[in-house]
């Protein structure tokens, strides 16, 4: 049995963020994390490792660089990588990322115990669309915000989360599940785990190495195939600054109630 | 220097665990209570950083010196004292089962260290052998199969926990000095056995401390660790791996308080604007970065000279220990400086940054017993 | 297959996708049919809404019109009154196929995002994901951009015959907006975050005058690879964020004691008039309060009457999910806080200080 992890390297918004004059983001001078939905998904692939022993590759879409991040996963116990890279897949928006993972992953072939484990959402983008899109074009059934799974031969049972509550939901495999980071705390990563990461497989899948699958077409990938365009970007403007009340804490709290209720907002 | 991918990993790795798992409350948990923390040994031991050290086939992970100086330097940089956990069965506690136990001993005592389910403590020191261990009174004298060991160490670093000791005890009554001792490993439950009350420390608490007391200690010949009356040797050289270790503990102190001053120095107003903006405040970070990087680069040369068999490591070891330690403590007081009245208020951290610098140039040998190692060996 | 979503020209009117849970209306299906009416009057053309569900659903219709549907196309089936992702993509995909919208309007609900990407897969269409702005025409297009952007709108050149829906987003955290458009496919798809448009006041005539159609389901078991085994509503009541007029959020300020600047939080809401409490992502992160009170680009996005932030410092991704409140306090010791940017009345000084004087001062009143 196998279990696929789809990881994406972000950029991290959490900390500073450049924008070009253009209003695109300066991604060159960012930090770059490990999408932090997606470490959950790594963690839950693992955990399943542990338990029955399976094969964990870890697959991402990306430029050379995002090799750093899979081997950062390699480091946490995964068993191998696959960076699906090349300048025909730049540009795609989810649609066409999610056909050119899909390619991929039938590429690297999914048996029929097999899991699909994907972050929910990036933190970069907040789709969360690639996940059941890849389901959708592998034809498998998906669960999505999966915030407990457990496993028995080839059914899975996860509670998926509602805004207020929750389902349990019972799946086969093959199937794919998108998780959330409540789902898990990822483990860090050992230091024979760091020492043998550069050690073990590493394959690099280009378009040739793809455009024989029947989801790679050049009119369903890259800038071309993607059905979205973004029409305009631009950056929100500062709210006007509004008053900052000085003097003591006595004074600042009664001259702010005194206005509210002059406006009669309280 | 140019870390290695691996390294670079390494201390991400290793920063990144610091930072979530050594947390404020913990943090002043261990400074309140002096007590063991067993959550957070737990986790190292988990992620096999008691090993980090120690070879795959005795528990640990493999890594070389400089690894763990990467992993010592991290940790110490969020929390001095936490970096002594994972330090010690790396160094002190491992060290002299490596460099000459048994196979049997090896896999008896050193892999569940590694592993971190046992702890093992270095008992070397005495009332009145610090510097001079070859002055120790703790005799073992022998006795059939089983040597019976009498004497007191003190300030035995992990000894209120610890489940095993590696106690230096004189074997040969006749002898003076460094000569006729050996080591034995000692089973903190053999009758006879105690520990003395913990101490009440300056700094690094969260790591008890204190006497081992040794009364007709029945010790099997088969748990004399290394040739019988050769014991100061193998001391010697286990403090080399110690001091190294020290010399990253200060470092990653020292670095800490000088993300701590940065951090308020741009933050503190005083006269209408930041304190970074006077130079007074602003050379004086510069002379800490600058101290700091120094540092870091004779540490991580001495680690790679360790690893590739320098027949100047040693030296460069003490060197290290030496100049670290006496830096993190110039440095924290800089710290303590740049923060004012606030620097000495416990709510800030380098308050503590500089109690726990305070240890470093005394434990592990003096800085003046540094001087004497490296004078001694440019003199030979 | 007869469905080809590149013929654009053959496809006409505004779906809105109708989310029921146990039988009832979602909040945000009103806040879509409500936008989805301007949509529609902007475009010329009809809003019909997509209402799935088991027996009896279809009674609900009423209530849609009533905020500004023309027509509610029913699918009863027990089948469907659970959520199921296998068996709604297929039912919603096989009634697009036939009857083509231009538009599809999801809410991004935890279901609304596991079905939308989906039907657009199988449609081999585009969707724009967590919308906050929706424009057809180009007109209101131009104004939403002088009103939210940095650009100078007056001197650029726009294509006003453009009838692409233009749809807005945050990007990075908060960072960047983006307007996507899907010129090449129909129907053209979006999901959009609940909360952030306004409901339209209810409308009994056209309640009455909506017209409902009723199509049957053609499933088959084989086609639902999924069993939910049971659905859970938490016992403990989550926070509503979204319906609330006054919310007062917590931040890393409180860090020296979580605990007391949470009740002081609760207590200053109280007396500002039935609040609730919010907390910035160190909070919830922390633990110190559970994930449903986050307000931010990655919690929940609010426009609140009144919205107090105590301790929170303001990372845009924060600010994100609060700049639009009506009136914005900060209490923060830091006077550089990038909080105090948006905020109305801001006071330099310890929550834990001011916010009793707060408590104190109002209850005078």
């Amino acid at each position: 049995m196998k279990a696929f992890v789809c990881v994406k390297q972000v950029p991290d918004t959490s900390g500073k963020v450049a924008v070009n004059d253009n209003g695109t983001l300066d991604r060159a001078s960012m930090a770059t994390i490990t999408n932090p939905d997606d470490l959950a998904a790594v963690e839950a692939a693992l955990k399943l490792k542990d338990e029955c022993g399976c094969e964990v590759i870890v697959v991402s879409m990306g430029p050379p660089p995002a090799e750093s991040m899979l081997r950062e996963c390699l480091a946490m116990g995964a068993d191998s990588a696959v960076l699906i890279s090349g300048r025909e897949f730049g540009g795609s928006d989810t649609f066409a990322t999610s056909q050119i993972i899909a390619g991929g992953l039938s590429n690297l072939g999914i048996g029929e115990e097999d899991v699909i484990f994907c972050g929910r959402q990036a933190i970069d983008g907040d789709t969360a669309q690639v996940g059941p899109q890849i389901a959708e074009k592998l034809n498998l059934p998906q669960v999505t915000y999966a915030a407990e799974i457990h496993k028995q031969g080839k059914t899975l049972k996860v509670r998926r989360l509602l805004e207020d509550g929750y389902m349990t939901i019972e799946v086969q495999t093959p199937c794919l599940i998108t998780c959330v980071k409540e789902l898990n705390q990822p483990r860090y990563m050992t230091v024979s785990g760091i020492l043998h990461c550069y050690e073990k497989p590493y394959q690099v899948l280009d378009y040739d190495a793809l455009k024989d699958e029947p989801l790679i077409d050049p009119s369903t990938i890259g800038l071309k195939g993607s059905p979205t365009n973004i029409f305009r970007s631009f950056t929100p403007p500062q709210k006007g600054a509004g008053r900052m009340l000085t003097g003591s804490g006595e004074q600042m709290v009664s001259e702010l109630v005194t206005n509210l209720a002059k406006k009669h907002i309280i | 220097m140019i870390l290695s991918k691996e390294h670079e990993l390494m201390r991400k790795n290793f920063r990144n665990f610091a930072e979530t798992e050594f947390t404020k409350e913990i943090q002043d948990e261990l400074d309140e209570t002096g007590e063991f923390n067993w959550e957070i040994w737990n986790k190292m031991a988990k992620y096999g950083f008691a090993g980090t050290k120690i070879p795959v086939e005795y528990g640990g992970q493999g890594g070389d010196t400089l690894s763990y100086v990467l992993m010592n330097e991290e940790f110490a940089r969020v929390c001095p004292v936490l970096a002594i956990y994972a330090n010690t069965p790396n160094s002190l506690g491992g060290g002299p089962l490596l460099a000459c136990g048994t196979e049997e001993q090896l896999q008896k005592y050193l892999t569940p260290a590694a592993q971190g389910k046992k702890h093992i403590v270095f008992a070397l020191t005495e009332p009145g052998a610090g510097s001079d261990p070859g002055s120790m009174t703790t005799k073992a004298v022998q006795d059939g199969e089983y040597f019976v060991l009498n004497g007191r160490k003190c300030f035995i670093s992990g000894a209120p926990f610890a489940d095993y000791a590696i106690v230096y005890a004189r074997t040969d009554l006749q002898s003076k000095g460094p000569k006729g001792i050996s080591m034995f490993i000692v089973d903190m439950k053999l009758p006879g056995v105690s520990c003395g009350k913990p101490e009440h420390k300056m700094g690094i608490n969260g790591y008890p401390t204190s006497d081992i007391i040794l009364e007709d200690v029945r010790v099997h010949q088969s748990d004399l660790l290394g040739p019988l009356h050769k014991g100061y040797a193998v001391a010697m050289k286990t403090l080399d791996g110690g001091r190294i270790g020290v010399a990253a503990q200060s470092l990653g102190c020292a670095q800490g308080a000088l993300e701590e001053s940065i951090a308020y120095a741009k933050e503190r107003k005083q006269f209408g604007k930041p304190i970074s903006y006077n130079q007074g405040i602003s050379f004086m970070l510069a002379d800490m970065a600058t101290e700091i990087e120094a540092a870091r680069t004779l540490l991580y040369t001495t680690a790679q000279a360790k690893d590739a068999g320098d027949p100047n490591a040693s030296m460069l070891c003490s060197m290290a220990k030496y100049y670290c330690s006496e830096m993190a403590n110039r440095v924290c007081a800089k710290a303590v400086q740049i923060h004012g009245g606030y620097g000495y208020i416990k709510e800030y951290k380098v308050e503590r940054f500089y109690r726990d610098a305070r240890i470093m140039t005394l434990y592990e040998g003096t800085s003046q017993v540094q001087q004497i190692v490296i004078s001694r060996s440019l003199l030979k | 297959m007869a469905f080809d979503s590149s013929k654009i020209e053959e496809f006409s009117d505004i779906w809105v996708f109708c989310e029921q849970r146990d039988g009832a209306i979602m909040g945000t299906d009103i806040e879509l049919i409500s936008e989805g009416r301007k949509l529609a009057d902007e475009r010329g053309a009809r809003l019909i809404g997509l209402l799935l569900g088991g027996k009896g659903i279809g009674e609900k219709a009423h209530e849609l019109g009533g905020y500004g549907a023309d027509k509610i196309i029913v699918v009863e089936d027990e089948r469907l009154e659970v959520y199921n992702t296998d068996a709604y993509t297929k039912v919603i995909c096989d009634i697009i196929m036939d009857k083509k919208p231009e538009v599809f309007l999801v809410g991004a609900s935890n279901i609304g995002r596991d079905l939308g990407p989906r039907v657009a897969a199988r449609l081999h269409t585009g969707l724009c994901a967590d919308c906050t702005h929706l424009d057809i025409a180009m007109e209101p297009y131009t104004d939403f951009l002088r009103e939210a952007s940095t650009i100078d709108v007056d001197h650029v050149t726009f294509d006003m015959s453009d009838t692409n829906m233009k749809m807005t987003r945050p990007a990075f955290g908060g960072h960047l907006m983006a307007t996507i458009i899907c010129p090449r496919f129909r129907p053209c798809m979006a999901t959009v975050r609940p909360g952030v448009l306004k409901k339209a006041p209810f409308d009994e005539t056209k309640a009455k005058a909506v017209e409902v159609e009723r199509v049957a389901a053609v499933l088959n078991d084989s086609d639902i690879r999924t069993k939910v085994l049971e659905v859970v509503k938490e016992s403990r009541k989550m926070v509503d964020l979204i319906g609330a007029e006054v919310i007062v959020s917590v931040g890393n300020g409180i860090s020296k004691d979580p605990k007391k600047g949470i009740a002081l939080a609760e207590e200053l809401a109280k007396a500002l008039g039935n609040g609730v409490v919010g907390a910035s992502r160190a909070v919830t992160d922390a633990g110190w309060l559970t994930a449903d009170h986050q307000v931010g680009q990655t919690g929940k996005t609010v426009r609140p009457k009144i919205y107090v932030a105590l301790g929170i410092s303001g990372a845009i991704q924060h600010k994100a999910g609060m700049q639009d409140s009506e009136m914005i306090i900060a209490v923060n010791t830091n006077e550089d806080a990038p909080i105090f940017e948006v905020a109305d009345y801001g006071l330099v000084g310890d929550l834990f200080e001011i916010v009793p004087l707060m408590i104190e001062d109002i209850s005078k009143l």
